[in-house]
């Protein structure tokens, strides 16, 4: 609308009679293109270059992640989760034991919650590495990507060394993590936490005041405060548009109200500022796990797991060896533990926004009702308005910065 | 005549072979670069260093299942890649890629046709090779195609006009009235090189060369994340390689036509005193595979830059090309004609 009356600016009104002829084009952006990153369609409705409206398509990889659970027993929905934002599934795991624990009303170690802090700071970075990365690549620049790519490695090296498993981690247990840590785990963060900061700063030199890279993100798919709000925008996303809102100061869980650290906001919501905030989240997360660490040396050494017999899956050594832990064993596995009636919310900050669980217990060993509060989901609505009128280029950066997930988008 | 013709046929097919030898080989270069600003090996298997990779593309590309799409114009489909491959290699007949050389007491000139419309010529050529992309991107009958023919057009169409403005300015210093290219290298033989007359003229004329062959940042024509493939989008198989050896070899002849119209083409300082000492055939040689080194050192430029930098987006790539770099061409004729004046 803005362009339209910039054309005809200075034109005496009088003179145009009736509308315009103009003709649109459809354009399908997906459901298979290189800018989606994923599966999901978008049905654009264009005026040369120009976006005049969009239509979005979503379950192309809907999963029914949500019924399935139904039939889960809770220790098992954890894998699900792992499928859900896939670039930062520890962040997933975490949220999900923990609702359970909510559930179960269990006390949780101090030692562990910090060993849960260090395990999502680190799949955080993990996360908001791809996202800015690959905001390069859809901008042209492909070098900065291959820099930091590897530094998620490392990452995963670390996830490795814990559960063995690296993209679906299905790290931890519901009520800590199945094993200790190895020694080599701490020494792997070290080494990343003393290597990582030069690699992130060669990264932001790339691209943060690269004329071309500002001039293609300032003001490109803006949305503002009230809007964000409006839609239910959460996580860096609506950070950007200056709303200081973090899950992990609002309602801290695992102990984050014991950390100090800063929330990173933008200004104007747009495309740069949410790649700003993601960078800086990144400095934020490594202080984080710094702390962490520090608190994890002061805790008496040993405790990955809370003392609850009755939910907590035990040993398998101990299981071979010691008549009760098999017996907890037999009755957690065959379902003999009903959990109590009721229901929860427990939301954590996720690698893009609030990730939030709703769970609706019966008794009994499974869910009765699960919901996943997906940040994605809600982003991609919004997706229209902030594309529309904008260029075809714009679109595909706008999504790429929004992080909207496949896996998470559809469930 | 008749031995001027065997000459000149031996010359084209020297020539010939070696801008394709040399694009092919850029494409090498390019992914072993890429490979050494990326922290990564690079092609390495094909032969030692990897060193036949670009022929096995070229057999992976051949042997490559041709496929037409059902509402595509068959005729113009095929057209395309051969109009872009056909004029990009046809520049190279007015540069001027040496001396004379001395053979059986027959003087040889290293330059295929000395026209005294070179620079015209050149533009002319060049100005054809959007026909190629076009007739390719239309003919598909893919939007993405259509997007991206329709991109290439307008951005080549925009970028030369400064191209040539900037162009003007470098006769205005250079000309003899003619516009012929040989004559301008003989100005820098005798003279300083142009591009200490005409530093500004340079950079339009490099950035424009850049639009001109759509390298990063102006390759919005091909730009995978939005457009797929861009033009090429539903090319497979040797029309495919084609478009992207095309590129390669625009990017060989726009490296020599910068060498050539402000290095001093294949003038190097101070090798003409070595003549005595030398011979003369040895000069002219030395002087050729300098020429080739700045021209090198010109397409690890474009290379650098393709992997350093973001691409722009259409409006602001038209915006430099209309609000930027014509005012400043014009600017640069203005004042190459006041210093002429006033200065002389």
């Amino acid at each position: 609308m803005q362009q339209d009356t910039q054309l005809t600016e200075g034109i005496d009104k009088d003179l145009i009679v009736g509308e315009p002829e103009v003709e649109y084009t459809t354009l399908n952006l997906g459901p298979t293109h290189p800018a989606t990153h994923g599966i999901f369609q978008n049905i654009l409705k264009m005026d040369g270059e120009k976006i005049i409206s969009s239509e979005q398509t979503v379950g192309y990889i809907h999963r029914a992640f949500e019924k399935i659970a139904e039939h889960r027993p809770f220790y098992q929905i954890t894998t699900l989760t792992d499928r859900l934002n896939y670039c930062s599934s520890p962040i997933n795991n975490m949220g999900w034991h923990m609702t359970v624990e909510k559930l179960l009303n269990i006390e949780i170690p101090k030692r562990v919650q910090y060993m849960r802090v260090v395990i999502m700071e680190l799949s955080r970075i993990a996360d908001h590495i791809i996202c800015n990365s690959v905001l390069g690549v859809d901008t042209g620049a492909l070098t900065g990507f291959l820099y930091v790519f590897q530094e998620r490695e490392k990452i995963y090296d670390i996830f490795e060394q814990i559960c063995g498993a690296r993209l679906t981690t299905n790290i931890g247990r519901v009520g800590g993590f199945e094993r200790e840590w190895p020694e080599k785990v701490f020494q792997l963060i070290e080494k990343f936490l003393k290597e990582f900061p030069k690699v992130w700063k060669e990264f932001e030199g790339l691209l943060t005041r690269n004329r071309i890279f500002m001039d293609r993100t300032i003001g490109v798919g803006g949305i503002s405060a009230e809007r964000a709000l409006s839609y239910g925008f959460t996580g860096p996303n609506l950070r950007a548009t200056g709303v200081d809102y973090d899950v992990r100061v609002m309602s801290p869980y695992s102990s984050y109200e014991e950390f100090t650290f800063d929330i990173p906001v933008g200004e104007n919501g747009d495309t740069y500022d949410r790649f700003m905030v993601l960078n800086g989240e990144i400095w934020e997360s490594l202080k984080i796990i710094r702390q962490a660490l520090d608190k994890i040396k002061q805790e008496p050494a040993g405790v990955y797991r809370a003392d609850a017999p009755n939910v907590v899956l035990p040993n398998k050594k101990e299981v071979y060896n010691n008549m009760e832990a098999l017996i907890y064993h037999f009755k957690i596995v065959m379902g003999e533990i009903d959990a109590p009636v009721g229901e929860v919310y427990h939301a954590v900050e996720g690698g893009n926004g609030e990730l939030g669980f709703y769970l609706v217990s019966d008794g009994g060993r499974t869910p009765y009702r699960l919901h996943f509060r997906r940040p994605c989901f809600i982003y991609y609505q919004a997706y229209p308005e902030m594309i529309s009128g904008s260029l075809l280029s714009d679109a595909v950066v706008t999504m790429s910065s929004l992080n909207v997930i496949a896996g998470e988008l559809d469930a | 005549m008749d031995i001027v013709l065997i000459e000149k046929s031996i010359l084209v097919v020297i020539i010939f072979a070696i801008s394709l030898g040399i694009a092919a080989y850029s494409t090498y270069f390019e992914r072993k670069f890429a490979g050494f600003f990326q922290d990564r090996v690079g092609p390495n298997n094909a032969g030692p260093f990897g060193i036949l990779q670009p022929l096995a593309d070229g057999a992976k590309l051949f042997t490559k299942e041709e496929f037409i799409p059902t509402n595509a114009n068959t005729f113009l489909f095929i057209l395309g890649p051969s109009l872009a491959m056909l004029t990009a290699c046809m520049t190279s007949a007015v540069i001027p890629w040496g001396g004379t050389l001395e053979v059986a007491g027959r003087t040889i000139s290293l330059q295929v046709a000395d026209l005294s419309v070179g620079i015209l010529y050149v533009f002319g050529v060049v100005s054809l090779g959007v026909y190629g992309i076009m007739i390719g991107g239309w003919s598909s009958n893919n939007k993405y195609s259509l997007l991206g023919a329709i991109r290439a057009a307008s951005q080549n169409i925009s970028y030369e006009i400064a191209m040539g403005l900037s162009i003007i300015a470098l006769l205005m210093v250079a000309s003899d009235g003619t516009l012929s290219i040989s004559n301008i290298v003989n100005f820098q033989i005798n003279n300083y090189w142009l591009i200490v007359y005409q530093p500004l003229g340079f950079l339009i004329f490099m950035i424009c060369s850049f639009a001109e062959t759509n390298r990063t940042p102006f390759d919005l024509p091909e730009c995978e994340a939005e457009l797929v493939g861009g033009y090429h989008t539903e090319y497979s198989s040797m029309k495919l390689g084609l478009y992207l050896f095309a590129e390669y070899v625009n990017m060989f002849i726009s490296s020599a036509v910068m060498a050539t119209l402000y290095f001093g083409g294949y003038d190097v300082p101070f090798l003409a005193d070595f003549e005595a000492s030398l011979g003369h055939n040895l000069v002219t040689i030395l002087g050729t595979l300098f020429f080739f080194g700045k021209i090198m050192l010109f397409i690890f430029f474009f290379m650098w830059v393709r992997w350093t930098i973001p691409r722009f987006r259409y409006d602001q790539l038209m915006k430099l090309g209309w609000q930027v770099l014509i005012p400043l061409s014009i600017i640069n004729i203005v004042l190459t004609g006041l210093v002429l004046t006033f200065v002389k």
